[in-house]
């Protein structure tokens, strides 16, 4: 038995829409088998996991705002994946932006600093992000060295300045030896949106980025500049576009907006430095961009749906006990499940029964 | 079907069966018929040639033949026998061997390897490196078996395939466009090998589209036209002329070239040009110095991997190269300038490749206009694509180019090679730019496009141009050049005049053989 | 036991997983194929090697057991990339990500258990040589079975046929299909020698290495062995060299954190993934052109049919 592939002439526009989807069912399923390998029931995971999160109305607020680090980055991924450069680094780019973010914050706590913090914040995480990113491009750009394995490396170096810092010179002198920051000033804190609520004026730069991104992505040369690096990088070249420089640009750019995203986090969600800000949003807004099929508004709506595993991840913990490594495990099998979904929209897919046709005499 | 002449080979084996039938062979390709209901015999010793247009279901159809493919409908009969060729392993099991037009090689492994690569799997590497040195010997085709391919010339790489098929003991060969990588020198002593197999009753399966080397080796061919026989002839009975009736199916015209201005003041100047390759096994381009002037076409002759590809890098801007004087368009010099800024110049470029560098596969039409034309005005305004730019530039490169096509705005690579090759031609060309420079402008392309593409370049430097055109194609360097100049290992012959130039003469430089650059002009 | 002697004898423990990670990943990518789901199948073999040795209270079936664990999860990643022709790098992580979130299902029950040391060879006489002694004739099975895998695929690549194979398919798809040689299965076969090693290597990591299991304790060794492989322009000779050298790195980080230096623990923790950055750099400048790797390095394969 083996598969084979035939490139389909025009790859149908519901497909594309429908892939995702398809991908989402498929891993339920697959996450449903593991569940029940645990000798749990899958019925069970899915209320904790979905439905009730989706039915109250604490957990959908929380869900957006765990959505809104996940859309920023991913949003940024969107272009260097658009590009087909790969950085991978993210988490450590969102750390490196709450690091740099948070300077101001802590340098100006207990004075009576005013509203220029708060930009003055953002403006630094944002670029401590694109710094962080743009050793791996630089790296990539003047020596040919991977983009993958440095970006990667740098997330380790990204947590263990944090983990220093929070432990040795940032230390709260008043938190009973905890390794965390003193709590911002609320002028060195996200508004938020609603009296009472979760909801901060992050979400609304996430929106704002994800607007931008459609119209840059769909409608300028830049936009077309990304699409023809990834697809056919020699006629880039020949349209004039330099390689060095886009990637460059696409690391700024997902840098930035990780680093963004690390600082509103902080600034918004966390309220202080502790050395664990991130239950990986790094690593799954890679899967965001993915599942959203590298379209803005497809990310906006990945986002919300990866947010709710990390809501229902922590309730399952919570209620059954079960561990949050199984959000992880599901958080792989749906990329698996999306990138064969992608498959199924490029080619057409069919079981030929048999040994494969070009085994015979070889097969010793 | 038509029957010119009598299908008799003067070796070929007239009694019994022959050596392989293929009787109504149909392969579909989605919505496309690549071959529909083909018949083709083959009798030992004879050499048959297998014509046809680019598209015309050659390659497919030897695909099938080596078990690389299997037919949708239709049977294959070896010596009678049906058979089911379900891989190359088994092809080669009956007999029947293959040397490839893109070579099946593996540059960074040795000869001796490569040959090994294709064999069966108990032999070591020693009885194959003895094997292969028995053959060549034998058969006179010399190579170093321990060399890396990638040091070796198109000569020598497609020795290594003869002595690869050479070595399954093979009953029938099949060459796939075996001369078009190869100088009129080399080609000859691939014809004596040749007609030494076929007279020891080894069958032979000639693809070319090159109707005078038909003429000379094959008793007998076949005509595909559009996935069709159309006839089976004996070419030595019928002209050239005929021939290319049939394959094209319509008259063509030749290209009216017109003379070229003698004294034109010179466009693009290329001075002490060298390049290293960033390729691994690239060329590096030495001292190269040229100068095309308004009016006049260039031509630039050479076998593959000589160092066309960096020529044109160099020339586009796509590599800069190492001052700004070595490259200057219109007295300007241009060296330290990327494409963008050369095409603001009004120079523009046609690469080899179609898809993948002169188009985006995945892209349709009207994006594809913005490749090369996004920085040369009209089509982007504050970053911003016009959309409705393009399309319409789009349609204009289609109804002036006669680009065929299906659908509005068709995705690149949904087009055939030559309507693709049209558009992207037509794309430079229509700009009017002061400059072009075309690296093989009708390889693989059928024989109707490839007339209306020469013929707009002859226009285009009639109308004070001036363009370079690289090609591997002599035939069409002759029909339309006005001066040729030979690219061989990375440096440039001095460019002479076609009408004082040979085949012979253009040959011998292909290969380095001939005098050293500047010698030529020492009388 | 001198410290020296102490020293070197942990580099070369430390060594032997990065060694034999790397040369499975080096003939997967011989082959083409570009698995980065090295971490991920690394964990799953630390945690099943640790499982399966605390259940069957042998470390031979643990070691099995992770084996198996790290071709299991490599069988996902030949289902993703071979069968479907999916984006090798995407999917890699994808398997990262997978393999260490089911590793740490598997394994959370373990935490806390202990394995004994396993026994290490030991020659009278030769042993017992002073500093000498232990480093080469007192390893344990797997430090001489890691050299000796070394060997082996050095020996497979370039001595036999079935080697030439291999390197022919990664070199060139398209030559290599056009000949009739089986790319996907000779793929499919390279991936799950890969897979096997990261999971001998995880295992090595728990049952040998810490002798427990702890989540998240690959801690990016799968990510080092594929820039190993980067850095040893895909021959098992430099593969060794590269992984004692990064070995000894870790080592000699991890012993000045206990000497307490002054410089900031985590500094020195950074020292590895530094050091791959370096060597990455230094790599790359001495081959600007030609660095070694396979031509179909990470192409998709889909042949006409």
């Amino acid at each position: 038995m083996r598969i084979e592939l035939q490139q389909r002439q025009a790859p149908s526009a519901i497909a594309r829409l429908l892939a995702p989807v398809l991908a989402l069912a498929a891993a339920f399923l697959l996450g449903g088998v593991v569940v029940a390998a645990m000798g749990r029931s899958p019925l069970a995971a899915l209320d904790v996991y979905v439905l009730q999160p989706l039915s109250d109305p604490w957990a959908l607020q929380e869900m957006v705002v765990k959505a809104t680090p996940l859309v920023l980055i991913a949003v940024g991924l969107s272009f260097c994946f658009r590009a087909n450069l790969w950085n991978i680094g993210a988490e450590g780019q969102f750390v490196v932006g709450a690091i740099c973010g948070s300077t101001v914050a802590l340098a100006t706590h207990g004075t009576e600093a005013g509203a220029w913090v708060l930009p003055a914040m953002l403006l630094l995480g944002t670029l401590g992000g694109m710094a962080w990113a743009s050793v791996p491009a630089f790296l990539r750009a003047r020596f040919g060295v991977s983009e993958i394995l440095t970006s990667l490396m740098l997330v380790y170096v990204a947590e263990l300045i944090l983990d220093y810092l929070v432990r040795g010179p940032w230390r709260d002198p008043k938190g009973f030896n905890f390794p965390q920051s003193v709590t911002f000033d609320e002028a060195a804190t996200l508004p938020f949106l609603t009296d009472g609520g979760r909801l901060h004026v992050g979400i609304l730069m996430a929106l704002v980025a994800v607007v931008v991104a459609f119209v840059v992505m769909g409608h300028t040369i830049f936009g077309y500049r990304l699409r023809v690096t990834g697809e056919a990088p020699r006629a880039a070249r020949f349209s004039g576009f330099s390689e060095p420089r886009t990637t460059f640009i696409v690391f700024a750019i997902s840098g930035g907006l990780a680093g963004l995203a690390g600082i509103v986090e902080v600034a918004g969600q966390i309220g202080q430095l502790k050395p664990s800000i991130s239950p990986g949003y790094g690593f799954t807004a890679i899967i965001v961009a993915f599942l959203g099929r590298l379209n803005p508004f497809g990310i906006l709506l990945a986002g919300l749906v990866m947010a709710l595993t990390f809501i229902g991840g922590e309730a399952a913990q919570i209620t059954l006990r079960l561990p949050f490594d199984l959000t992880r495990t599901f958080q792989g099998i749906l990329l698996f499940c999306v990138l064969g979904a992608d498959a199924l929209v490029t080619y057409r897919v069919r079981l030929v029964r048999g040994a494969p046709a070009q085994a015979a005499g070889r097969a010793a | 079907m038509t029957e010119l002449g009598a299908t008799a080979g003067a070796g070929a084996d007239e009694t019994g069966p022959p050596l392989i039938a293929m009787h109504g062979i149909t392969k579909v390709f989605g919505s496309l018929v690549a071959n529909d209901h083909i018949d083709l015999a083959i009798r030992a010793g004879e050499i048959h040639a297998l014509l046809g247009e680019n598209g015309a279901g050659k390659s497919t159809l030897v695909k099938i033949l080596y078990g690389l493919l299997e037919p949708t409908e239709g049977e294959i009969r070896w010596r009678g026998e049906p058979v089911r060729l379900a891989g190359p392993q088994e092809a080669r099991s009956l007999g029947i061997g293959m040397v490839f037009q893109h070579f099946s090689l593996f540059e960074n492994l040795t000869v001796a390897e490569n040959i090994a690569a294709a064999m069966p799997p108990d032999l070591s590497l020693a009885e194959v490196a003895a094997k292969a040195r028995d053959v060549s010997g034998q058969y006179g085709l010399s190579v170093d078996l321990d060399r890396p391919v990638w040091t070796l010339s198109a000569g020598e790489r497609q020795r290594i395939e003869i002595i690869r098929c050479l070595l399954q003991d093979p009953r029938l060969i099949v060459l796939d466009e075996p001369t078009s990588v190869l100088t009129p020198q080399e080609a000859d002593r691939l014809f004596v090998t040749l007609e030494r197999l076929a007279a020891s009753g080894c069958a032979i399966l000639y693809i070319s589209h090159r109707l005078e080397e038909v003429r000379r080796l094959c008793s007998s061919a076949t005509i595909l036209r559009a996935g069709r026989v159309v006839a089976t002839i004996d070419p030595r009975a019928v002209s050239a002329r005929e021939i290319a009736g049939l394959m094209v199916g319509t008259a063509l015209h030749d290209v009216v070239a017109g003379r070229g201005a003698a004294e034109g003041a010179p466009r693009l100047v290329v001075r002490g040009l060298s390049l290293a390759s960033e390729k691994a096994h690239g060329q590096a381009l030495r001292d190269i110095e040229l100068a095309v002037r308004a009016g006049e076409v260039l031509g630039i002759a050479g076998v593959a991997g000589n160092g066309q590809g960096e020529l044109f890098a160099a020339l586009s801007g796509e590599r800069l190269a190492h001052g700004p004087d070595v490259v200057a368009i219109d007295g300007k010099p241009v060296g330290h300038l990327g494409v963008t800024e050369r095409r603001r110049l009004g120079a523009a470029f046609v690469p080899e490749e179609r898809l993948g560098h002169g188009a985006v596969p995945d892209h349709r039409l009207a994006e594809n206009t913005l490749l090369s034309r996004h920085g040369t005005g009209g089509l982007v305004s504050r970053g911003f694509v016009l959309a409705d730019a393009t399309r319409a530039l789009a349609t204009r490169i289609i109804e002036t180019f006669d680009v065929r096509k299906e659908g509005a705005d068709p995705r690149a690579r949904t087009l055939s090679g030559g309507n693709l090759q049209k558009f992207v031609v037509g794309r430079e060309i229509l700009r009017e730019p002061g400059v072009l420079v075309v690296n093989q402008p009708t390889w693989g392309v059928d024989a109707g496009a490839a007339a209306l593409i020469r013929q707009a370049l002859v226009d285009l430097a009639r109308s004070g141009s001036a363009v370079l055109i690289i090609s591997q194609d002599l035939d069409e360097l002759f029909e339309m050049a006005d001066r040729i100049a030979v690219i061989h290992a990375g440096e440039l012959s001095a460019p002479e005049a076609t009408g004082d130039l040979t085949r012979e003469t253009v040959g011998l430089l292909m290969t380095g053989a001939a005098a050293p650059k500047g010698t030529v002009h020492a009388h | 036991m001198s410290i020296v002697e102490a020293i070197l004898l942990t580099i070369v423990t430390a060594s032997t997983p990065l060694l034999i990670a790397a040369l499975g990943e080096l003939v997967t990518e011989r082959s083409g194929v570009l698995n980065l789901g090295v971490e991920g199948m690394m964990a799953m073999g630390a945690a099943c090697g640790f499982a399966g040795a605390i259940l069957f209270d042998s470390t031979l079936l643990g070691v099995l057991c992770g084996i198996l664990a790290g071709g299991l999860t490599a069988a996902l990643f030949a289902f993703a990339v071979l069968g479907l022709a999916a984006n090798q790098v995407a999917s890699g992580l994808a398997l990262t990500i997978f393999g260490l979130g089911l590793s740490g299902l598997i394994g959370a029950p373990f935490i806390g258990a202990r394995r004994d040391p396993i026994t290490h060879l030991h020659i009278p006489g030769l042993t017992d040589l002073p500093l000498v002694g232990r480093l080469f004739f007192g390893q344990d099975a797997f430090v001489y079975a890691s050299l000796l895998l070394c060997l082996g695929v050095g020996w497979f690549l370039f001595r036999t046929r079935k080697g030439l194979l291999l390197r022919a398919v990664g070199e060139n798809q398209t030559s290599a299909h056009s000949l009739g040689l089986p790319v996907l299965r000779v793929r499919l076969l390279a991936i799950l020698f890969g897979g096997a090693c990261a999971g001998l290597a995880g295992a090595y990591l728990s049952l040998v290495y810490t002798r427990f299991w702890s989540p998240g304790m690959t801690s990016g060794r799968g990510w080092i062995a594929v820039a190993l492989v980067v850095f040893a322009a895909w021959r098992p000779d430099w593969a060794l060299f590269g992984a004692y050298l990064f070995g000894a790195a870790t080592v000699l980080q991890l012993h000045a954190q206990a000497a307490a230096i002054g410089i900031p623990s985590q500094a020195l923790s950074a020292l590895p993934y530094l050091a791959t950055i370096v060597a990455l750099v230094v790599l790359s400048l001495g081959r600007r052109r030609d660095t070694g790797a396979p031509g179909s390095l990470g192409a998709p394969f889909v042949p006409d049919r």
